[in-house]
């Protein structure tokens, strides 16, 4: 099937492997060790087009650069969003970035989702933890032409509900009327009036009509393995549920040979894989 | 005699090949080539022909090399040593970037193109051929400055095997012995008795320039039938073989193989095989920031799908075990490197064989997969 | 808690009994009676004789977990269509943990000592009960990996 998915994305037309400045606009605290940050162009340009799913490799200055994807609005040219939980010494150091900071950017890499073969299907969108903020775009792209979709069922789960980000407007989309918002927490105190279990358990019952939903998961390897299980029992094809991958990167663009996955390059081939070609993988240990 | 030209077949007397060194020196080449240093035959500056390992070879096994003297004065009398070209074009520490700080931002400068034009002598068949799989690593996708800039100046002098070393698989890859295309010259080295003398192909016009002012004539169908015999007599005694036939889907299908456990008992993760290997290309990055944290440098260098660190995502490895990085790379080397560049990572050189400290044989592993695995004795006490 | 007049809920309405048996959907029946929970109210307590099996129909419920540091650990919720209780099935029949009405809940819940005999003496519908129910079970060891691998703290 072809797909806007397949079309290699012309690498982003810079030196390879030199950042170039953004500034930070705004930095605000989701959780105790994740921030979603707003960067600008420091020279006044607009961003290179991006596609929701893609990433970039975020630099700071001295420190080193990681791979972050993009959680913000792909059709905004002017700012790129970046939410990022401080797991390392890079990452810490972007999360602790403030306003009229420069971090450097490069990018934008890799194959995003098939937006186009969304169209005119029911959607499922599968979020653990930090796989929120790679589906807020694919979110925002299709609540802003939200006629051309079907159905759209989001199930996002966290460890906790204190490690939930985007609160705020979590909230707002579940309150729509256009789309269903389900969130389950892994464990939870009496604070808590909504659901605990599994993100998996929330599938049964979702309503989409399997032959004819794409479903994008992105989260910890395990969940998303088994909500694509959960999904194809369903009845949704495996080709029509698409899964974003992580490895370790260093040079995002298929050189430094890290983020291998079987014969895929992460980087370029991916971070979006779709489930049926890396099925045999997920069971493989140690990939 | 004329001009040589693309598609010549010459000959040149050993007595000038001083004269066909300074002809590249002269033409702006820095020459690099093989030259004896702690007990080894490595790639080094090629001032004069005295720098060349000549009268010694070397005596490969599975993790064994030990340098010999030759009976004669072959200048090309030895197979590959530990070193590759890899480390001229793609040097094992380099410097990607420079930045500093401008107010609250910051400016990258680019490193500057490396203009240096090497010349390569003696490349070794296996040794062009890995230069095709690096091209295509290099070049065939993102196009790596660095990597670039190098090889497009490079002249690439290739000499044929007139042996092969006990570790030596070219055949079996069909890399091997002969000098087939990608050379700018290839040469043959004779000798026979009191002949000495070599036989070179014109494959470029890079090549045909550095000859004018060197010595050479019409090599003649004599000349031309002993460099056969020479490479036919080369690949007739290769060191190892490798079956090489289905091999892709046999790697990729058997990640439970039993021989995997078993070789990775042996396995050290050292990473001796990665950095030997001429096509090995990963790397990682390491940002260089000044004392006074006004300047920063990124720089690259050699990394190993051997090292622990190579897979860590947040806080864990992905591939922890032993086996699973050995897997990783001879997977990827013989297996999936097909699907990524359209042809195997392995040239055949041996250089992973000999330079293992354990004398782990790529050639047996591969042997080892190709005997079934009871299903019985999968997961069972072995 | 109260007990309602005996016209509303059935369990042949219920998702988990859907297709089941008519004869054993008949002996559920039987044995159901309905209870209606408060927000806040405990339905089955930690090391109680495990005794009834309780279909949701309305409401949400928490099954919680209590250590000295966390003495109201929810673990998973049960919402309409699913139900509630294993431990009437598993020796010595006591509760494992607590389950707690977060909203006003509706349930069936059946006589789990008498329906336990149903089920052994009608063995291809007890299979078949089993069948349904041990899904459920998967789903809570499941949930208890994720928990333990934290996957979402990496």
């Amino acid at each position: 099937m072809a797909s806007e998915h397949f079309a290699r994305p012309a690498p982003p037309a810079q030196v390879p492997m030199a950042p170039v400045p953004y500034e930070v606009r705004s930095q605000t605290a989701e959780t105790d060790d994740t921030a979603t940050l707003v960067l600008a162009p420091a020279d006044g340009t607009h961003v290179p087009p991006a596609r929701p799913g893609q990433f970039n490799m975020v630099y700071v200055f001295g420190v080193g650069e990681a791979a972050i994807s993009l959680s913000g609005d792909a059709s905004d040219s002017t700012v790129i969003v970046h939410t990022v939980r401080a797991a390392g010494r890079i990452t810490e150091a972007i999360v602790r970035a403030s306003a009229g900071q420069a971090l450097g950017v490069r990018g934008p890499y890799g194959r995003g989702w098939p937006m186009d073969l969304a169209r005119g299907k029911d959607v499922v969108l599968m979020a653990g933890g930090l796989g929120l903020p790679p589906l807020r775009p694919v979110l925002y792209e299709m609540l802003r032409h939200r006629e051309q979709y079907g159905r759209i069922e989001v199930m996002l789960g966290a460890r906790t509900p204190k490690d939930l980000v985007y609160y705020p407007e979590i909230q707002s989309w579940r309150h729509r009327a256009d789309l269903r918002f389900q969130v389950t927490v892994d464990a939870a105190g009496r604070d808590w009036y909504g659901d605990v279990g599994l993100v998996t358990a929330r599938i049964p019952d979702a309503r989409f009509e399997p032959a004819n939903t794409v479903a994008f998961l992105c989260g910890p390897e395990i969940m998303m393995k088994n909500s694509a299980r959960d999904l194809e029992a369903r009845g949704v094809p495996a080709t029509a549920i698409w899964l974003s991958m992580e490895r370790n990167m260093k040079c995002a663009v298929a050189l430094c040979g890290h983020c291998q996955y079987g014969p895929d390059f992460v980087c370029r081939d991916g971070p979006v894989f779709r489930y049926r070609e890396i099925r045999d993988r997920l069971s493989c240990r140690e990939v | 005699m004329t001009a040589p030209a693309v598609g010549d077949h010459l000959r040149m007397d050993r007595r000038d090949f001083s004269t066909f060194l300074a002809a590249l020196q002269s033409s702006g080449y820095r020459v690099v080539g093989p030259t004896i240093r702690d007990g080894a035959i490595v790639y080094g500056d090629i001032r004069a022909e005295t720098d060349l390992p000549i009268g010694w070879t070397e005596r490969q096994e599975a993790g064994t090399y030990r340098l010999e003297r030759r009976a004669d004065a072959a200048l090309f009398g030895y197979v590959v040593g530990p070193h590759s070209w890899k480390k001229y074009l793609f040097p094992a520490h380099e410097r990607l970037w420079t930045a500093r700080r401008e107010g609250t931002s910051f400016a990258v400068t680019p490193e500057p193109v490396d203009e240096t034009r090497y010349a390569f002598v003696g490349m070794r068949a296996c040794e062009i051929a890995a230069l095709d799989v690096t091209d295509k690593v290099f070049l065939g996708g993102v196009r790596d400055p660095g990597y670039e800039a190098r090889r497009t100046r490079a002249l690439r002098i290739a000499v044929q095997c007139g042996q092969a070393g006990g570790t030596c698989f070219c055949v079996s890859m069909g890399t091997g012995p002969g000098v087939t295309h990608g050379y700018d010259l290839s040469l043959t080295e004779v000798l026979e008795g009191s002949r000495h003398e070599f036989l070179i192909a014109v494959g470029s016009e890079a090549g045909a320039a550095v000859l004018a002012s060197v010595p050479v004539q019409s090599a003649g169908p004599d000349l031309d039938r002993t460099a056969e015999r020479i490479v036919s007599t080369t690949a007739a005694s290769m060191g190892r073989t490798m079956e090489t036939v289905g091999l892709r889907d046999l790697l990729l299908s058997q990640p439970d193989h039993p021989a995997w456990d078993r070789v990775a008992k042996r396995c050290l993760s050292c990473t001796n095989c990665t950095m030997a290997c001429p096509t090995c290309f990963c790397h990682t990055t390491e940002e260089v920031p000044s004392l006074e944290a006004d300047q920063t440098e990124r720089w690259r260098r050699w990394d190993s799908c051997f090292n622990l660190e190579f897979t860590k995502l947040h806080t864990a490895s992905v591939r922890t075990s032993g086996m699973s990085r050995y897997r990783q790379w001879l997977t990827h080397k013989l297996g999936s490197w097909h699907d990524q560049f359209g042809m195997s990572g392995c040239v055949g050189c041996g250089r992973c064989i000999t330079w293992c400290p354990v004398g782990i044989d790529i050639t047996e592993e591969v042997s080892a997969l190709r005997t079934p695995a009871p299903r019985a004795a999968v997961g069972a006490p072995r | 808690m109260s007990e309602s007049a005996p016209a509303g809920l059935r369990v042949g309405d219920h998702a988990f009994f859907e297709g089941l048996d008519a004869q054993l959907l008949r002996e559920a029946q039987r044995l159901a009676s309905e209870r209606h929970f408060n927000a806040g109210d405990w339905i089955v307590r930690d090391g109680d004789p495990a005794t009834a099996f309780f279909l949701v129909f309305h409401g949400k419920v928490a099954l919680e977990v209590a250590t000295a540091e966390k003495p109201h650990l929810t673990i998973q919720t049960v919402g309409p269509g699913e139900v509630l209780g294993w431990s009437w099935l598993v020796p010595p029949y006591l509760w494992r943990l607590d389950a707690r009405a977060l909203k006003p809940t509706q349930t069936l819940a059946l006589d789990a000592v008498a329906f336990r005999k149903v089920l052994g003496a009608h063995p291809a519908q007890g299979f078949e009960f089993l069948e349904r129910l041990l899904p459920i079970v998967a789903q809570r060891l499941e949930n208890t990996q994720i928990q333990l691998l934290d996957i979402h703290g990496l």
